[in-house]
């Protein structure tokens, strides 16, 4: 019967008056004013600028520049019947899930795992040679892949001296060669964010499954990794969301070349919207790419909260 | 009208910075107060330096002319399409926006439609150095309204370069001038007889090369097809010209000139920067036999040029590139840039003064001898310095009477990047010739809508 007679006496805060509760709610939220802020005018603003953009026939020069017309939903039914934009639709799914979710995420936690039980030292070379990638600016990333990977470049050279003759990679295999960029690139990442997480795995844990007998292989797959699920489904997020954003990497590679072969969404809208000037209809990309983003946020974003609810 | 602007220019950004870009910071734009202040856009690259030398020439004959007057030079270090979209997204607020600037002439009709360029028919009628100027390079700066927007700096011809040693090792008599397409073919196929490990007929080709794949490539074999001038573009009904068989010949020449091993290999054609090689390495190493360039050619090999070659003059020659059955002299193709002013900005009069400067006798003698441009003012023309600057000046010169220029509408820039596609798709094997002109014809379609596209 506790519970009826807590239920009995109100609350004190029922009592306040409302002017209270509002001084409580600036109180608390003031602080996160400026970032509300600043969010709204940088971000949210822009992007529903971009939204009603993308519904007008602007572009770059010409009459239409300066005076856009509504057009409605004709850039977007465009979109669904160009055969190129279905293509680069198709190279960002494979761009994404190959060089992020396998690539960086599966290599990113294999290096973050075989690190906890090599050498220290060994450990400390390893780590530092992955981030060197992570610290280099973009677009001289870029410029050292493109070396890596040229006619004339240092793969070719060192096939030469084993005695195998190289190829112009960046023409024949456009889509693996900035795959392989980007994982060299982003590894560092995902390996710092599970060497973080693998440290916070309590040894208890791994030592109670050990006397009951798992073997290494059941101790990761069993224990380790589902502590590490909401830490797995960040990651996945974030570097999800960096991939699927990527232009100058591929741009300084391949532009999206030879042809559109390797035109991922965002070469794509810059294309359209700066090299043939349908302004427009690049911004009608740029959304696409937008709800595709928040369509993986959201998953990532139901996954933590159920990992976060079974803790 | 103005939130609007600014709310289409924000999409713009925003889309930009969506999409990763980080944007120029912009620079400021006129002046205020006493003081005024002309900032002027151009060109500036380790290869192009002769507008920037004009620029600073006149910035100090204009300043020490006017007092309180700053110019402030601009230059970009970008190639021709990004410079264009640079300055195009300047134009859309006056803050940023340029008073003078280098202008492309094949987007001059479009810039003025949306409203960037100053019309300048009052002021030119006022300048009396506006005589000198030949017709052609008038029209280049003509909007669709019949305006004058732009004053023409120089202008270029293209021709076949070729080189004397190759031709003559291959048992080719020299000066050597093709009448047909069979000619240009029979002599890569004899200089590919007599030396193997030579280029014989590099054809720019792709969207690698850009623009230059158009110009300095398949515009010169479709303009020399049956429809001539009107090939592209049909100039009497205002429409583009789909389903032509110059369309298909024209690619099937790209397709031999590839698959006989004529041209450089395919990955190399669609380097953007395969042109270096051209100049750089092969012509100079006696590598290659021919290939399509520009008036401008010299320029990258006399002293002070990029790929500086004391003997050019002896080892080059230059002819007119062959129509496909020998009718007519041949076929060039014309581009060129000019100086415009802005909508926008504060001192109209100023500008158009510094613009005058710029462009007078002295400093167009000296900007189109530095650049190797064909000179477009009679009095320039006319000077000995110009007809002596280099071997070839005479021939080049002599390709005006035959040149085209591109038809500059408002979607010429996507017209031009279907054609590009199209030689891809044929010189990678993707397509057949007719595969790919039938897609072209999709393209255009789409791009300029059914009742802007006319059949021959």
């Amino acid at each position: 019967m506790t519970r009826s007679t807590t239920a009995g006496s109100p609350p004190p805060s029922r009592r306040r008056t409302g002017s209270t509760t509002v001084v409580r709610a600036l109180v608390r939220g003031g602080p996160l004013l400026p970032a509300a802020i600043l969010l709204a005018v940088f971000l949210i603003v822009p992007i529903l600028w971009a939204f009603v953009g993308s519904f007008t026939n602007a572009t770059l020069t010409g009459v239409t520049a300066t005076s856009p017309e509504w057009v409605g939903g004709a850039n977007y039914e465009r979109l669904f019947a160009d055969p190129d934009f279905s293509l680069s639709l198709w190279l960002t799914v494979v761009f994404t899930v190959a060089s992020a979710v396998i690539g960086q995420n599966v290599l990113g936690f294999a290096i973050a795992f075989a690190m906890t039980r090599a050498h220290r030292r060994m450990a400390a070379i390893g780590g530092g040679v992955i981030v060197l990638a992570w610290v280099l600016p973009e677009i001289v990333a870029a410029f050292v892949a493109y070396a890596f990977f040229s006619r004339d470049g240092t793969l070719n050279q060192l096939l030469g001296v084993v005695g195998l003759a190289g190829d112009n990679w960046l023409f024949i295999a456009p889509m693996a060669t900035i795959i392989l960029a980007n994982v060299w690139r982003g590894t560092a990442f995902s390996m710092l964010i599970y060497r973080a997480a693998l440290a916070e795995v309590p040894p208890e844990l791994i030592e109670a499954a050990e006397i009951d007998g798992a073997n290494a292989w059941q101790r990761l797959m069993r224990v380790t990794l589902p502590v590490l699920r909401g830490t797995i489904a960040t990651t996945l997020m974030l570097i999800t969301l960096q991939t699927l954003s990527v232009f100058t990497l591929i741009y300084v590679m391949t532009a999206g070349g030879p042809g559109n072969a390797s035109s991922t969404l965002p070469v794509f809208a810059y294309q359209e919207a700066f090299r043939f000037g349908s302004v427009a209809y690049g911004t009608a990309i740029a959304t696409v790419m937008l709800i595709i983003g928040a369509v993986f946020s959201l998953g990532y974003i139901a996954v933590l909260r159920r990992a976060e609810a079974d803790r | 009208m103005r939130a609007r602007r600014s709310a289409i220019a924000l999409s713009a950004i925003a889309a930009g910075s969506l999409i990763g870009i980080v944007g120029c910071s912009p620079a400021s734009g006129g002046g205020s107060g006493d003081e005024q202040t002309l900032t002027v856009s151009y060109i500036r690259t380790d290869a192009f330096t002769a507008l920037d030398t004009l620029m600073q020439t006149t910035k100090e004959q204009f300043e020490a002319d006017n007092d309180g007057v700053t110019v402030e030079l601009q230059p970009a270090s970008a190639n021709d399409e990004d410079y264009k979209t640079r300055l195009a997204l300047s134009h859309r607020s006056a803050d940023t926006a340029p008073d003078i600037f280098y202008q492309d002439t094949t987007t001059v009709r479009a810039d003025a439609e949306a409203g960037y360029l100053l019309a300048l028919d009052d002021y030119l009628a006022e300048w009396e150095d506006w005589d000198q100027f030949s017709d052609a390079a008038k029209q280049a700066g003509v909007g669709n309204d019949g305006q004058t927007y732009a004053v023409s700096l120089g202008t270029d011809t293209r021709g076949l370069w070729y080189s004397i040693p190759v031709l003559e090792a291959a048992g080719i008599e020299t000066p050597w001038q093709p009448e047909t397409w069979d000619d240009v073919l029979a002599m890569a196929e004899a200089v590919q007889s007599s030396d193997p490990d030579a280029v014989p007929f590099m054809l720019y080709a792709g969207t690698g090369t850009g623009e230059g794949s158009n110009m300095q490539g398949f515009y010169q074999l479709l303009y020399g097809t049956e429809l001539g001038g009107d090939a592209l573009y049909d100039s009497e009904s205002g429409k583009w010209v789909v389903g032509s068989q110059g369309f298909i010949d024209s690619l099937e020449f790209v397709q031999t000139v590839y698959d006989e091993g004529y041209a450089l290999p395919v990955d190399r054609a669609l380097d953007p920067n395969v042109w270096q090689s051209v100049f750089g390495e092969l012509f100079p190493g006696d590598a290659l036999g021919a290939t399509i360039e520009g008036s401008y050619t010299p320029s990258f090999w006399v002293p002070g040029g990029s790929f500086e070659w004391d003997s050019y003059a002896d080892n080059m020659g230059v002819a007119a590139f062959p129509t496909q059955n020998g009718d007519g002299p041949g076929v060039s193709m014309s581009g060129g840039w000019t100086l415009a002013v802005g909508a926008q900005t504060d001192a109209p009069d100023l500008a158009f003064e510094f613009l005058t400067m710029a462009l007078s006798f002295d400093n167009s003698l000296s900007y189109v001898n530095e650049n190797s441009q064909i000179a477009v003012r009679a009095d320039v023309a006319a000077d000995p310095s110009y007809t002596e600057a280099n071997p070839f000046v005479g021939a080049v010169t002599e390709f005006v009477e035959f040149t085209y220029f591109r038809p500059a509408t408002s979607d010429y820039n996507q017209i031009s990047a279907a054609v590009q596609r199209a030689t891809e798709a044929v010189i990678t094997g993707q397509a057949s010739p007719a595969e790919a002109a039938a897609e072209y014809d999709r393209e255009v379609e789409s791009i300029v809508g059914a009742d802007q596209v006319i059949a021959p």
